[in-house]
């Protein structure tokens, strides 16, 4: 069963829709005793950096989320505000993020002749995938999918890259460490290489 | 590589989809749900749904029918039409439709968007103007479905609210509004270069061409049309279409 994380936060409906078109068996729950019992997990999330983590800890749900991930090694999928979240902290909020991730996230900033490309980055853009991995299986050769985000992570270790995009320059818009991955795009509003993701996600990882 | 979005813009009337001119005289295309499975097929960019009676007739927004809509499309969805509440929006919002386009309330109750974007977040919140050059040839905004005037400059109007909260702006030209005779370029750039948050640009499509130039030449970030995709030919038969990634690709060229 796949926990889809309700903290009060995001995209959680589209979700849910687009795990229901693919025949995976998820449910939505805040609840600490679904979660306990998730075989995979994802961390969902649209809007600011601090809200996401507040609404975390008032469910008490970062120690849980912290024994799952890091002791048992429970499959998670952080998605947009979620992969940010996975960092330590962001020029976004003051609270520290989940800190799984030896990352920060930081706001676009344009200068030169790029100067006038718009803040958030609203629209489909493509991926190029930086290491095989089951994630993005069948997606390498062609992918599209639709962001919507002012910030962007950034990775002390290059290696958890998993794939970059173009806006402006080159940003992680993929990552992964060992059973922790996060998508800075929304797979679930992207049409069949969204669902190629989660079916991934469900299916291979 | 990063593309613009090219968004058709469908009306709601009575629960079944229509297409208007210059906001009157609807034509109706048919039942919505068939239509968003064929969008969703075309993998559209995203769909934004307007239903034009909501403010008119004082009637809440289609929680039903949208419902059935963001289970069908796996694509972004913005819906407008009577969002006056918080409520409202984080119903829509719940049901899987990411985007609120607010018009007619906007005027009415500026504080609502601030509101809304600190609720939402902005890039949820679309402030929606529907534009039309009154008796002196002044660009003027207009609200209730193009029925009220509200001697609003659309410029003013536009940067007010991008300052408040609105993480985009829907610009809607109610004189090229189903007439296929190209968008209003010189309203675009005007709303464009006056405000940092992206401009769906809608009102007069006709050609892939047309598309461009709004982007190009407009400064749009998107480019919206309703005629364009859902008819075909001098007699404007109902016809479902949408460009293909390829002649998308050529236009927007990298």
């Amino acid at each position: 069963m796949i926990v889809v994380v309700d903290y009060g936060l995001g995209n959680l409906g589209s979700i849910a829709n687009m795990l229901k078109k693919i025949g995976a068996h998820a449910v939505v729950s805040s609840d600490p005793a679904v979660v306990e019992k998730a075989d995979k997990l994802i961390l969902p999330g649209v809007g600011a950096f601090d809200a996401g983590m507040k609404n975390l800890e008032t469910r008490g749900l970062i120690p849980l989320l912290n024994y799952r991930v890091l002791e048992q090694k429970t499959p998670i999928l952080g998605v947009c505000l979620g992969m940010q979240l996975l960092c330590k902290r962001s020029e976004e909020g003051q609270l520290p993020g989940l800190g799984w991730l030896d990352a920060e996230v930081i706001r676009f900033k344009f200068d030169g002749n790029i100067a006038n490309l718009k803040i958030p980055h609203m629209g489909w853009n493509t991926l190029t995938v930086r290491q095989p991995y089951p994630l993005f299986a069948d997606l390498e050769a062609e992918n599209r999918f639709y962001f919507v985000h002012s910030y962007h992570v950034v990775c002390a270790d290059r290696g958890n890259v998993l794939a970059q995009t173009n806006y402006g320059f080159d940003f992680a818009s993929a990552v992964v460490k060992d059973n922790i991955m996060g998508v800075q795009f929304h797979p679930e509003k992207s049409h069949k290489f969204g669902m190629r993701l989660y079916k991934n996600f469900t299916e291979r990882v | 590589m990063f593309s613009p979005r090219v968004i058709p813009c469908l009306l709601l009337r009575n629960l079944g989809l229509v297409k208007t001119v210059k906001f009157k005289n609807p034509t109706y295309l048919g039942d919505p749900i068939n239509i968003v499975k064929i969008f969703n097929d075309k993998e559209v960019d995203e769909l934004m749904f307007l239903d034009i009676m909501a403010t008119v007739e004082n009637k809440r927004p289609p929680f039903k029918l949208l419902e059935k809509v963001a289970s069908e499309a796996f694509m972004p969805l913005g819906y407008g039409g009577g969002i006056r509440t918080l409520e409202d929006i984080k119903t829509i919002l719940g049901l899987g439709i990411e985007k609120v386009i607010i018009n007619s309330y906007a005027v009415e109750n500026p504080a609502f968007i601030r509101q809304a974007a600190d609720f939402a977040g902005s890039s949820s919140v679309v402030v929606s103007m529907d534009v039309k050059k009154n008796r002196w040839g002044k660009y003027e905004v207009f609200t209730h479905s193009g029925r009220k005037a509200t001697g609003l400059d659309p410029v003013k109007f536009a940067v007010e609210m991008a300052n408040i909260g609105a993480g985009e702006l829907f610009l809607n030209s109610i004189d090229r509004d189903g007439t296929m005779q190209g968008y209003d370029l010189a309203l675009i750039t005007r709303v464009a270069s006056a405000v940092n948050s992206p401009v769906v640009a809608c009102g007069g499509a006709r050609t892939v061409q047309d598309l461009e130039a709004a982007v190009k030449q407009g400064g749009a970030s998107a480019a919206g049309a309703g005629s364009m995709f859902v008819f075909q030919g001098p007699h404007r038969a109902v016809l479902i279409s949408y460009p293909t990634s390829q002649e998308l690709k050529t236009a927007f060229g990298e």
